[in-house]
């Protein structure tokens, strides 16, 4: 199964300290890859969760809002690890309040960490990737790069926005090496779905029966970062228990 | 990485003496299936060259447009192989004419073959993986279940139905167990497509389109089945993998 071997490769996953980022990052160990965790905090949990497995990965605290960090932040990563080969951009949020009053500061918020973070990491990461004519870059879209969702349309936006860039990407640097696709969870049993996930409407309309557990994402992260991907570019992989289909 | 091991599982692989198929089939061997390969005529030499790697496979000679006979193929392989776990509806055809001269008979043949062909043999399959609340399906879309192509309006016509039906399936089956996906390839260099490839204008056209620079080739697509048979892609149900290149991001 060497078309979803790893080892050697290095990946930077953002917000990988838990939920569906933590998930990832652990499957990309276990398929061989060293990982750089991008968080607030990562914690001394986190890495002993993947010491316990004889997995490596190394912690990096830092704040997806500091923009003019980032070329030293992905300048250290680089000199400790070796080289950076696969970036998955995980780190995201959401708030919530209906249009009508949706404050300046919260779509902000939104927009920057989960749109122009995401085009920066990529920015700065896919330099070093274009240099070396190989890369793979996953960003997490959403089911909201498809749909509007409800009192999340920051949200929203930030997801389409993701999606749509992705693509931008990967026109400009798919020739180069470097591949540039996207993952769009449907409802995830993690925290910030935790203000809905008790909503039996939307287990009915879910044809899979089921809330997606982060181990769910995992195999379609490892695709997405083998050589088993090479020939996919700008894509959105949809991981929903078939709801878009619905 | 046991979530793209295919160990113990049976695989049905349709049109896979050549090309994308056959590249699929191979890759789908060496994770762990068992494969049964069904075309027109399944060749000594396509056995073989799973039997160089020491890998299973057999061939079942068969024409997709007896309809009436899949029943007893069905049953067939599930006697031989005794269980059917992933079903891989590769077979397809191309017939090419300027719409307004596109034959009654041609576009009847690429829709039984791509479309109907494909339906029936997910009810068939489909009915066995029901029953054990397990199974993999995976159909072959295309571009053109997004886009129409020139001179194909029975190919896009086929493609579009593929992606469609199987979304209709999901919806259906992804509470028993089952999952059914598509991978849509882009152009590929296959026999399928000599004819572009050999007109120099359509073929330079084509390429500058594809941001990976290439054309795609039948080992880009062993991932997307292997990674669509296996557990990795257990929350995964009507959807469509694009192995473009990223023609449709373009």
């Amino acid at each position: 199964m060497s078309l979803f071997d790893l080892k050697g490769k290095v990946a930077i996953v953002t917000g990988g300290n838990r939920g569906l980022g933590k998930a990832m990052a652990l499957e990309l160990a276990r398929s061989g890859a060293t990982i750089a965790l991008v968080d607030i905090k990562v914690s001394n949990e986190t890495l002993a969760d993947f010491e316990k497995e004889g997995l490596k990965a190394t912690g990096y605290d830092f704040n997806l809002t500091h923009f003019d960090e980032y070329s030293s932040l992905v300048a250290k990563i680089l000199k400790d690890q070796g080289s950076i080969d696969i970036l998955v951009n995980n780190a995201g949020v959401k708030k919530s309040h209906p249009a009508v009053e949706y404050p300046k500061n919260d779509w902000d918020f939104v927009m920057d960490i989960n749109a122009t973070a995401v085009f920066y990491m990529c920015q700065t990461v896919g330099k070093i990737m274009i240099e070396k004519g190989y890369g793979k870059i996953i960003n997490m879209a959403s089911l909201l790069s498809f749909q509007g969702g409800t009192t999340v349309p920051s949200y929203a936006a930030s997801k389409g926005a993701v999606m749509q860039f992705s693509k931008s990407l990967s026109n400009e640097w798919a020739s180069k090496g470097v591949n540039v696709n996207c993952i769009a969870p449907g409802n995830f049993n993690t925290e910030m779905s935790a203000d809905f996930i008790h909503n039996p409407k939307i287990l009915e309309r879910t044809p899979a029966g089921r809330w997606g557990e982060p181990e769910d994402l995992a195999g379609t992260a490892v695709y997405l970062a083998s050589k088993a991907s090479d020939y996919v570019n700008g894509h959105t992989l949809v991981v929903d228990g078939g709801i878009l289909g619905r | 990485m046991s979530l793209f091991d295919l160990k113990g599982k049976v695989a049905i692989v349709t049109g896979a003496n050549q090309g994308l198929g056959k590249g699929m089939a191979l890759e789908l061997a060496r994770c762990g299936a068992k494969v049964a390969i069904i075309d027109l005529k399944v060749s000594a030499e396509t056995i073989a060259d799973f039997e160089k790697e020491g890998l299973q496979a057999t061939g079942y000679d068969f024409n997709l447009a007896d309809f009436d006979k899949y029943p007893s193929l069905v049953a067939k392989i599930l006697k031989e192989q005794g269980s059917i776990d992933i079903l891989l509806n590769n077979a397809g055809v191309q017939k090419r004419h300027p719409a307004e001269d596109f034959p009654k008979k041609d576009w009847d043949f690429v829709m039984d073959i791509n479309a109907n062909a494909v339906f029936y043999m997910c009810q068939e399959v489909g009915k066995v993986m029901i029953e054990k609340g397990y199974g993999k399906i995976i159909n072959l879309a295309s571009l053109l279940s997004f886009q129409g192509g020139l001179t194909v309006p029975a190919y896009a016509a086929s493609k579009g139905a593929v992606m469609q039906f199987s979304k209709s399936l999901s919806n259906e089956w992804a509470s028993k167990g089952i999952t059914i996906n598509c991978i849509a390839p882009g152009y590929m260099d296959t026999e399928m497509n000599t004819a572009l490839v050999a007109d120099k204008t359509r073929s330079r056209q084509i390429l500058e389109r594809i941001p990976a620079g290439r054309w795609g080739t039948p080992e880009d697509l062993a991932g997307a089945a292997v990674f669509l048979a296996s557990k990795a892609s257990d929350y995964i149900n009507g959807h469509v993998i694009a192995v473009d290149g990223g023609w449709l991001g373009r």
